[in-house]
Formats: structure tokens, C-alpha cells, sequence
């Protein structure tokens, strides 16, 4: 199991360096920080200078690959690529364009974030889980195929109208809760309760829908027909053993998520002014923060590696035939 | 009037894709299996509703994409034979459709049937002084003299006027189709007639008529009711929002279609090279796709976009138009789209192949010493196709629906172009007043909303037919 897992994180280097060098080459080599200098400044206001300070204040004045200038290590350590790309593998992000640190921003947000993320996950998985067992107990009935169509009609809804619509309902109409802000502590729950209801209705039509197909095709295998025969009840087959053998397709499709909780949302974030990772993301985007956004970029591929790892993981806790050689 | 015809790059790609599918439809009719399974579509009855108002859709789409540049009238006092001089504005034959709508603009927002400006202006009154009041609108329900009394009439009567058009319209198919299965079966026109109406044919015809039927009754009451007030009101610049809306049916085609068609070649090939040769070009390949998986799409499309955008800013003189510089952001947000999705495609083909590779006729085929691009093209390709197909129709309402967050963002379409996106994202700054914006939010919401359900539920019957694992 150790041995496995150092394997699949000395896997993950070259993913990660593969990401690193993408980003880098998108931010730096498509377009040179001459040209982002001056979209940045507007292209009135770019003097010569104007974009070498600019240049300087963020330190992309210096050569990309090779410094021929420098001494020794330096040659390497004092080039855009090793401040901006190679010093991400430490998790040192460098500042933001208002001048703050990255990284200390990010672990101040990370809060706000998973106060959203981790109850939308844990409420979004419950309902959808008790919703596709609900329609499969009643399958071929009238209520499973409306239930399918109400599925198919809430997916077809772009979220942006949830929030939208959501906002205007709940707090401007019904004015149960403020319509957005965030507060620490205990007092943020009044501002979660909509974002995280909105959330987990947004997202409940399609994985209803999945989890039912998953569940349906576990309802057909032998073992079930076994139970039946037993003389179970269809609540005890249902629940003591269709469910824990689809366990393993839906872990393949929630684990992986887990990591990426630290994210958290942007639409959600920003519509209702929570100050998380995903309102910091959409800003830095809005304003075009290449740094930010680069340093949300490596995070999110680290996330997704460490998802994928835990993902494999997982299979050994719930299917005792999969083992990690 | 004379006019200067315009080709977008994607238009070009557009009706490259629509050429496509003529030829897939000219193959499917000479290939047994296919025209089975597609049959198979035809008989479910949500498929071929769903398919019609897809088909509806893509009307208005392609009438859009048909962009010109109108002559402008030559300048008072220019000789004759001056070279004739064309709008910088391009339109299309859509435009030309919805003239009235188009330009008959109002000076800012007003209400879906409202006589009167949504805000306040100062007017000067007849017996003097001034005053605060709604101005009338220039267009919208300018023909009643007194809106309050006369309106409900007025749109009752026009309301009935449409509904009776769409009827008689309706007729038309309805008698053609029926006419079409008597023949077919050889039976007289009535005995057709019945079998239509019971639902007794080999395709979904009367899925397809009822359809029909609602979507006409819908264009008939626009068409009628349109031309005299603004159904869905006006925006902020006071421009129709029904345009509007209709006007971003081609954006969110474009976005959900051409991205697709981008990314295919990519999936396709890398899929199956990797699934078939193995080894290292599987490793490399393999190495590839995790890379860009293991980025957050968003960010991934949001470092793109941002960059793109700064290529596009530096390098103006590349861009005619502005219509010219929004198309060419549409296309790169289709590839970028594009780009950041065909891992998911890739990972599955790479799979199928590798389960082709082992079977039967593959073998022979390799024992026989068919050469490797003989085998991919013969053998393993048209095996693979199914999955192209579905991962093409299950993709394309996602990719509406990520067209409008992405606009939401300030990362989706330029802001010039009209998309669902950029209509939500206008009104949105409008909802904190008092009384509330919500017709340009209802447009979009009315129109996507019945794009991608149509879209689900078609690609829900497409993948029954194809999927061979679903009976």
C-alpha cells in the first residue's frame, strides 16, 4: 500500500511538470509580458517605460529561459521560467498585482470555500443517492419515468438561473436570508444555507439521473436475484446490497472530486459574495491577474492528482478483489 | 440593394459541418446497420419531437450564418461609376428576416407589450411646466391611441389572427405526411390519415406533427404580434430582446457544434492510434490527455482566453469588421472549447480500441498482412463511431450551457456578439431594481431552455439506438 502510493506520487511529477510547462508557455511564450504590459496599461497609456516598470514591478523584465548576464547557478535561478514556473513546486506563488501573497491568500479563502463545498458535497451526494434508490425502487412506474423527465428538465437548466433565481425567490421575495456576504464563525451559516440549497438542486438532475442508470444495472445482476429469492424484501436488497455493490461506479466519480472541494465554486462564490477561492479566481480573472490565475492553475492540476490518487485508493476499501500491486 | 457577400470563418466551418452531415445522411441510407439504428431513433416518439424543434433551431442558425455586407447609398455628388461603397456593418439574412425588429429600437428598457418607457423622463407638459413621467415608446403599441383600454383587444385579436394562420399553416404538413404513409402503405389517403392520428407508423410522424404544431402556433403569435409591440421588451440600449434571443440561437449552435467538430480529429486519431499501436505512442499520448485533464477546465479555458485575448487586442489590423473580430473570438473560444475537452472522448476510444484490437476479424485481418492504416480505417474505425456519435449529440448541450458561464465570467464570446450569455449577464445588473428587469432573463432562460432540452432528450435517444449495451 506505502510502496504504491510513493509510486503514484513520483507518477504524478511529470503530470504536474507537464502542466507547469503548459502554463508557462501559454502566459509567457504565446504572448510576451511586452504585449501583456501593454493590454494591461491599455494601449494608450504604454510608454517605453510605462511597460518596463510594469515589467519590473512583477518581475518579468528578466530573460525566459537563460540568463547569459548571470553567474554560475544564476544563469538558470534568475530567468522568468525558475521565479514564476520551478518556484510553484514549492507552493510559493510570488504576489498578486494589488501586492499581496498568493499563497496567504489562498489559505485565508480556503475557509470560506469548504464552508460551501463540503456541505453542497455531503447534502448534493445524500439527496441524489436517496433520490435514485427512491426511483428505482418505484422503476417502471409512472414515477420513475416523471421522475426522470423532472431530472432531465432540471439539467436542462443553465445554474446560472438556480442562483439567480434562487437569490430572488428566497431573499428578495421571501427575505428569509441575506442575499449575500459571508461572516466568520458561527454566523456564516444564515449566509451558507441558500448557496449551499442552490448548489445541491443545481446539481441533483443529472446526478440523480446517473446514479439511477448505475443502480439499474446492478439490479439486474444475478446476486440480486439470489437475494430475492432468499425472500428478502425489496427494501433489504435495495438497501443491504444493490447499494453497497454500486458503491464502486460511484466512487470512481465522487472521490476524484473531494480535493477539488478547496476550489470551491465560482459562479456561487461570486453571485453570493463569499470570499473563497472561486470569487478570488473570477476576480483575478475579471482583472486579469495572470499570476493568480497560473497559481489556481497548478493547484487545481495538484487537486485533481491527489483526487485521482485517492480514487484508486478507495477501490481497496470497498472491493476487497482490487488490490494495488 | 446590392450587397457584398461575407463568409465568417465560422460560417465556412459552420456549413462544413452541415455538408457533413448531408454526407452521413447519404451514407446511413446505403448502410444497413447504421439506417437500422437510426431507425431506431426515428421510432421514439421524444427523439423525432426533439429532433423537430432541433431541425427549427438550426433553420434560424444557418439563415443567420448567412452574412453579407449591404451597399451603402452612394455619397450625393460622387460620379456614377464610383466604386460602390459597402456598410462596415455585417448582417445576415436573418437580419434581413427580423428587419423591423431590428431596427426599430427604443431609447432604453421597456416592459414585454408596454406603451411606455421603463424610466422616468422630464417631458415638458402642453399647458405648461414640466414633469416626471413614462414617455410613449416610439414603436412598441404606437398604433393604439389609448394602449390602457384598447391593448387586450388589440393583442386578442392579432392572438386569434396568429392562431388561425398557424392552423391552416399546419394543414400543410399535416396532409403531406399523411398523404406519404398512404402511399407507402399502399392504402387509401384517409385509412393514412387514421394510422397518422393513432400513432401506427413506422416512424414517429405524429410526434413530429405535434411539435410542428406548438412551434408554429409560437412563430405564428410572434409573427403577428412582433411587428406592433415588443414581446419580450427591450435592453438597456433599447434593443428588442426577441431578436435578441433569436439572434443568439446561432452563437450557442456554434459554440456546441463546431467545438465538437474541432476536437474530433484530435480525439479521434490520438484515441485510436493510442489504443491500437500500444507502447510508447500509448504512453505519449496517454501522458497528454492526463496533463490537460488535470487542469480545471475553467482555468484551463480562462488562461486561454485571456491570452487569446491579448492576441487579438495587439494585432487589430487583422480584423475587417467588428463582426469579423467577434467571429474571430467565437472560433477561438470553439477550439480552446475544444481543446480542453477532447480528453474525456480520447480516454474512451483509446479504450473500445483496445478491445477491437484483440477481437477475431482484427486478428485476421493483421494475419491476412492488411497493412495497419487499412485495419484503423476498415476495421476499427467504423466500430468506433458510436461512441464519436454519442459524445458528439451528449456534448452539445453542455457546451450551450458552459457558453453562458463562461460569458457570465468575461471569458465566453466577445461582448459585441449576442449570446445567451452576454444576455444574462446584462440583465443581471438590472435585478436590483425596482420593479425588477426580468424580461431579458426570461428570453434566455425560455430559449435555452428549450434548446438543451431538445438536445438531451435527442441525444438521450441517440445513445439508445447506438449504445450496444442499452437494449
Amino acid at each position: 500500500m506505502f510502496a504504491y502510493v510513493v509510486r503514484r506520487l513520483i507518477y504524478a511529477v511529470p503530470i504536474l511538470i507537464g502542466v507547469n510547462l503548459l502554463t508557462f508557455l501559454l502566459f509567457f511564450v504565446v504572448n510576451s509580458p511586452d504585449d501583456m504590459a501593454r493590454m494591461h496599461l491599455g494601449a494608450r497609456h504604454a510608454s517605453a517605460e510605462g511597460i518596463e516598470r510594469w515589467k519590473v514591478e512583477r518581475g518579468y523584465d528578466k530573460p525566459t529561459f537563460w540568463n547569459a548576464e548571470a553567474d554560475g547557478a544564476g544563469r538558470l535561478t534568475d530567468t522568468i521560467f525558475f521565479d514564476k514556473s520551478l518556484r510553484m513546486f514549492a507552493f510559493d506563488f510570488g504576489s498578486a498585482d494589488d501586492g499581496r501573497d498568493i499563497g496567504r491568500e489562498i489559505r485565508d479563502r480556503m475557509g470560506p470555500s469548504l464552508a460551501i463545498a463540503v456541505p453542497t458535497f455531503i447534502l448534493g451526494l445524500f439527496a441524489a443517492v436517496s433520490f435514485a434508490l427512491l426511483l428505482v425502487f418505484f422503476r417502471a412506474t409512472y414515477l420513475d419515468f416523471w421522475g426522470v423527465v423532472a431530472c432531465v428538465a432540471m439539467m436542462s437548466i443553465s445554474s446560472l438561473f438556480y442562483i439567480i433565481g434562487g437569490q430572488w425567490l428566497v431573499s428578495k421575495i421571501w427575505a428569509l436570508v441575506p442575499i449575500s456576504g459571508y461572516a466568520p464563525g458561527l454566523d456564516a451559516a444564515r449566509f451558507l444555507v441558500l448557496p449551499v440549497l442552490i448548489s445541491v438542486i443545481a446539481g441533483v438532475g443529472s446526478s440523480v439521473r446517473w446514479y439511477r442508470t448505475i443502480f439499474l444495472e446492478e439490479i439486474s445482476r444475478d446476486y440480486v436475484r439470489t437475494a430475492r429469492a432468499k425472500g428478502l424484501s425489496e427494501l433489504v436488497v435495495l438497501f443491504r446490497h444493490v447499494l453497497k455493490n454500486a458503491m464502486i461506479p460511484i466512487l470512481t466519480g465522487v472521490v476524484v472530486v473531494i480535493p477539488m472541494l478547496f476550489m470551491g465554486s465560482l459562479l456561487v462564490e461570486s453571485f453570493f459574495g463569499v470570499p473563497g477561492l472561486g470569487s478570488y479566481t473570477i476576480d483575478a480573472i475579471s482583472a486579469q491577474d495572470f499570476a493568480v490565475v497560473r497559481a489556481m492553475v497548478f493547484i487545481g492540476s495538484v487537486l485533481y492528482i491527489v483526487g485521482l490518487i485517492l480514487t484508486d485508493l478507495s477501490y481497496t476499501l470497498v472491493d476487497p478483489r482490487v488490490r494495488l500491486e | 440593394m446590392d450587397f457584398q457577400p461575407v463568409l465568417l470563418w465560422t460560417d465556412l466551418l459552420f456549413f462544413l459541418l452541415l455538408a457533413a452531415g448531408v454526407a452521413t445522411v447519404l451514407h446511413v441510407r446505403r448502410s444497413v446497420p447504421l439506417r437500422a439504428a437510426w431507425r431506431k431513433v426515428g421510432r421514439r416518439p421524444v427523439g423525432m419531437a426533439s429532433a423537430t424543434v432541433l431541425a427549427v433551431f438550426l433553420l434560424v442558425g444557418v439563415a443567420d450564418s448567412l452574412h453579407f455586407r449591404p451597399q451603402l447609398p452612394p455619397v450625393e455628388g460622387a460620379s456614377a461609376d464610383a466604386a460602390a461603397v459597402y456598410s462596415s456593418e455585417v448582417l445576415s439574412v436573418l437580419d434581413v428576416v427580423l428587419e423591423p425588429l431590428r431596427t426599430r429600437t427604443e431609447k432604453t428598457y421597456s416592459a414585454p407589450f408596454a406603451d411606455r418607457l421603463y424610466v422616468r423622463e422630464t417631458a415638458e407638459l402642453p399647458e405648461g411646466g414640466q414633469a416626471r413621467i413614462h414617455p410613449r415608446l416610439e414603436y412598441g403599441a404606437a398604433h393604439l391611441a389609448d394602449p390602457e383600454a384598447e391593448r387586450t383587444a388589440d393583442v386578442a385579436r392579432r392572438l386569434a389572427g396568429g392562431m388561425l394562420a398557424a392552423a391552416v399553416l399546419w394543414l400543410l404538413p399535416v396532409l403531406l405526411t399523411a398523404a406519404g404513409v398512404a402511399r407507402k402503405a399502399g392504402i387509401p389517403f384517409t385509412a393514412g390519415l387514421r394510422r397518422l392520428a393513432q400513432g401506427d407508423t413506422a416512424l414517429a410522424w405524429r410526434a413530429v406533427l405535434a411539435a410542428l404544431a406548438v412551434i408554429l402556433l409560437l412563430a405564428c403569435i410572434a409573427a403577428v404580434l412582433a411587428p406592433w409591440y415588443h414581446v419580450f421588451g427591450t435592453d438597456k440600449v433599447g434593443q428588442d430582446v426577441f431578436y435578441q434571443a433569436l439572434k443568439s440561437v446561432r452563437t450557442a449552435l456554434v459554440i456546441g457544434t463546431l467545438t465538437t467538430l474541432v476536437m474530433l480529429p484530435f480525439a479521434v486519431a490520438l484515441g485510436v492510434l493510442a489504443g491500437y499501436l500500444g507502447g510508447w505512442v500509448d504512453d505519449v499520448i496517454q501522458y497528454l490527455y492526463t496533463v490537460l485533464s488535470a487542469i480545471p477546465g475553467v482555468l484551463l479555458i480562462a488562461a486561454a482566453v485571456l491570452m487569446m485575448q491579448v492576441v487579438i487586442d495587439t494585432h487589430p489590423q487583422w480584423f475587417a469588421t467588428a463582426a469579423e473580430r467577434a467571429d474571430a473570438r467565437l472560433l477561438a473560444l470553439c477550439l480552446i472549447l475544444g481543446i480542453t475537452s477532447w480528453t474525456g472522448l480520447c480516454r474512451l476510444l483509446r479504450g473500445e480500441t483496445l478491445k477491437l484490437r484483440e477481437l477475431e476479424y482484427v486478428q485476421a485481418a493483421r494475419a491476412f498482412g492488411v497493412r495497419t492504416p487499412s485495419i484503423l480505417r476498415r476495421h476499427v474505425l467504423p466500430n468506433v463511431m458510436h461512441i464519436v456519435l454519442i459524445a458528439l449529440v451528449m456534448d452539445f448541450s453542455g457546451l450551450v450551457l458552459a457558453e453562458a458561464v463562461l460569458s457570465y465570467i468575461g471569458i465566453g464570446v466577445d461582448p459585441t456578439m449576442t449570446s445567451f450569455g452576454t444576455m444574462i449577464n446584462m440583465a443581471r445588473a438590472e435585478l436590483a431594481r425596482e420593479p425588477m428587469v426580468w424580461w431579458s432573463l426570461a428570453a434566455a432562460f425560455c430559449f435555452m431552455f428549450v434548446l438543451v432540452l431538445a438536445a438531451n432528450l435527442f441525444a438521450d435517444a441517440v445513445r439508445d439506438a447506438f449504445d450496444p449495451r442499452r437494449g
